[in-house]
């Protein structure tokens, strides 16, 4: 069977052609990181002001890590490497909650990005035939844009659709006989159950293909979307820090995300000791761009948890491969296909009197839907008495919640004291989806 | 005016418990006590023989709880003496918002408390037509004389 490649040039380059390549982008990457005021401090400490201060591909290890809290400290421009004139884009967290990061890119960088995504839509057996109906959020959000582009440029037949619209997800689907769709792969369940009460049997599509990303799953869930449209499903990764998209995705053989190693230097260090881990370990995902001008990122932690898959993959490709993700260390949550952070919820919660100080984010599924539960405790000192004026704050907290983070919540109010106290934020959520 | 004790409880087993825990390491008495149920919340709605102390006691031990006027009234214990006073109320259109009943002396008398939109108004109307509105250290003292 001969494996479909977009570049086989790179993608099949012998492993020590490709860490030449690394080293010669990292120091290409370390001469952009030098022209921003954070990298400029931030090397500096470590005694490096040139390039050329490092020798190897192994001196990468002396760089010091990046975190999102840095990304946060140098908004809005602290990492940026070129002048904004050069810049063609920007994508920003959520800025509503004070806290924004921002990741520039200029044109040179967009053309690159859109390469490693048209090299995973080809690795999945994609092709210019396809009908590709993309079904994640257009906008901030890196995954619209970045499978758009990516897919504009393998040549297939792009449906904008964006996310939600279920309804007009499954006319699309049967008037243009879309034959790949992206979304998560929550939302994929709840497209194949809402299939019937459009009208539309499976047998009426002519889907043959999934990319499933942007929220952890399980192999049963993949293999669940698989049987239920009878397609393949192909795992992707990406985070908005590393452009989005495109990072690591799986081939045909669907044995672990091959990673494109000529853009990225991937590490997998242990969380707590920093210590790099052998092949098989899991732990955090650690990235060092190699193509991006704009906005270089060394050694960012990015907080995901997976582990490399040893051995070579059948379809002869010599990137590394990651296996699924453990997890997310993220504090992103992902609310029915709706990025919510934590931070905006508590945001929003401290902002009125009457509740108290500690609370509980609560997720839960209904059928193929997402709950979100906020728990929050009232503050003694307002409380009227009046069972009414409780009524109307659960309203009120409903409101301003579904205002701050466009999922409409369930409100809990709870008595003074009765949650648990906690410093960190990760332990103000609690996750009780099935992990599918 | 009598005081009502209003406390927030979690609908959960033992919260109930642990206001009337509070309570009676107080040697507070409970006349009467009901529960506004909203699900997953409720509010505890309670006479108590001294409101202040009952309410200080609650506060210290970190529950949200609140003290409400309510109109007490003392009746007779007998078919249709609710009745009669529910009409003088809506006859000046005064809205009930919650009510419940105690019976001091079966047969003889009963208590009627009120939570109403006018409480002075309707103190007023039930005490021209001869209702005894009870003060809060009568109410507390009731005995079934
Ligand atoms: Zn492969």
């Amino acid at each position: 069977m001969s494996v479909p490649v977009w570049n086989p040039a790179v993608e099949f380059m012998e492993r020590e052609t490709l860490e030449r390549l690394q080293f010669i982008n990292l120091r290409q990457t370390v001469a952009w990181a030098l022209k921003t005021p954070f990298y400029q401090r931030r090397l500096a400490e470590i005694g490096l002001t040139h390039p050329e201060d490092l020798g190897s591909l192994r001196d990468l290890r002396k760089l010091p890590y990046t975190t999102k809290d840095d990304l946060r400290e140098a908004f809005p421009d602290g990492l940026l490497a070129v002048e904004r004139e050069e810049a063609v884009r920007l994508h920003t967290s959520s800025g509503t909650t004070g806290m924004p990061t921002v990741i520039y890119h200029t044109r040179r960088d967009i053309d690159h990005w859109t390469e490693l995504v048209a090299r995973c839509i080809v690795a999945a057996g994609a092709t210019a035939h396809d009908v590709f109906q993309n079904m994640t959020n257009y906008g901030m959000f890196t995954g619209g844009l970045g499978l758009h582009y990516g897919a504009e440029r393998v040549g297939m037949l792009v449906i904008p659709a964006s996310s939600g619209n279920t309804s007009r997800q499954i006319h699309l689907m049967r008037n243009f006989q879309t034959t790949v769709v992206h979304a998560t792969p929550s939302y994929l369940l709840h497209l194949h159950s809402a299939l019937a009460g459009e009208g539309v049997t499976v047998d009426q599509l002519r889907l043959r293909k999934a990319f499933i990303g942007a929220e952890p799953h399980s192999e049963e869930t993949r293999r669940k979307i698989e049987i239920l449209f009878g397609i393949q499903a192909y795992n992707s990764y990406g985070l908005s820090e590393m452009n989005g998209p495109g990072v690591a995705f799986e081939c045909v053989y669907q044995t672990g995300l091959h990673l494109w190693e000529d853009a990225y230097i991937l590490e997998i260090v242990d969380p707590e000791t920093l210590q790099p881990l052998p092949e098989g370990r899991t732990g955090e995902i650690v990235m060092t761009t190699l193509q991006r001008q704009a906005t270089p990122l060394l050694r960012y932690r990015t907080r995901d948890l997976s582990h490399l898959v040893g051995g070579n993959c059948p379809c002869g490709r010599t990137h590394r491969r990651l296996a699924r993700l453990n997890g997310r260390g993220d504090d992103m949550l992902i609310v029915n296909g709706v990025n919510v952070f934590p931070s905006q919820i508590e945001d929003a919660l401290m902002k009125m009197p009457e509740v108290g100080t500690n609370y509980l984010i609560q997720l839960e599924k209904r059928g193929s839907l997402d709950r979100l539960v906020v728990k929050t405790e009232i503050d003694p000192k307002p409380f009227t008495g009046d069972p009414r004026d409780l009524d109307d704050l659960r309203e009120r907290i409903g409101e301003a919640l579904r205002s701050a983070i466009l999922v409409k919540p369930v409100v809990e109010l709870h008595e003074p004291g009765s949650l648990p106290v906690s410093e960190g934020k990760a332990k103000r959520v609690v996750d009780l989806r099935p992990a599918f | 005016m009598a005081e009502q004790l209003n406390v927030f409880v979690d609908n959960r087993p033992g919260r109930l418990n642990a206001v009337t825990g509070v309570l009676r390491d107080h040697r507070i008495d409970i006349r009467a006590m009901t529960i506004a149920d909203h699900g997953a919340y409720g509010v505890a709605k309670l006479l108590v023989s001294d409101p202040r102390l009952a309410h200080r006691a609650l506060v210290d031990q970190g529950f949200a709880a609140a003290l409400k006027p309510v109109l007490a009234i003392a009746m007779e214990d007998r078919p249709g003496g609710l009745h009669e006073l529910l009409e003088v109320l809506a006859e000046r259109s005064i809205n009930v918002l919650d009510a419940y009943g105690f019976v001091v002396a079966p047969g003889r008398r009963a208590v009627w408390c009120m939570e109403v939109d006018a409480l002075d108004e309707a103190a007023r109307l039930l005490a021209a037509r001869g209702l005894e509105v009870l003060a809060d250290h009568v109410l507390y003292r009731l005995e079934a004389e």
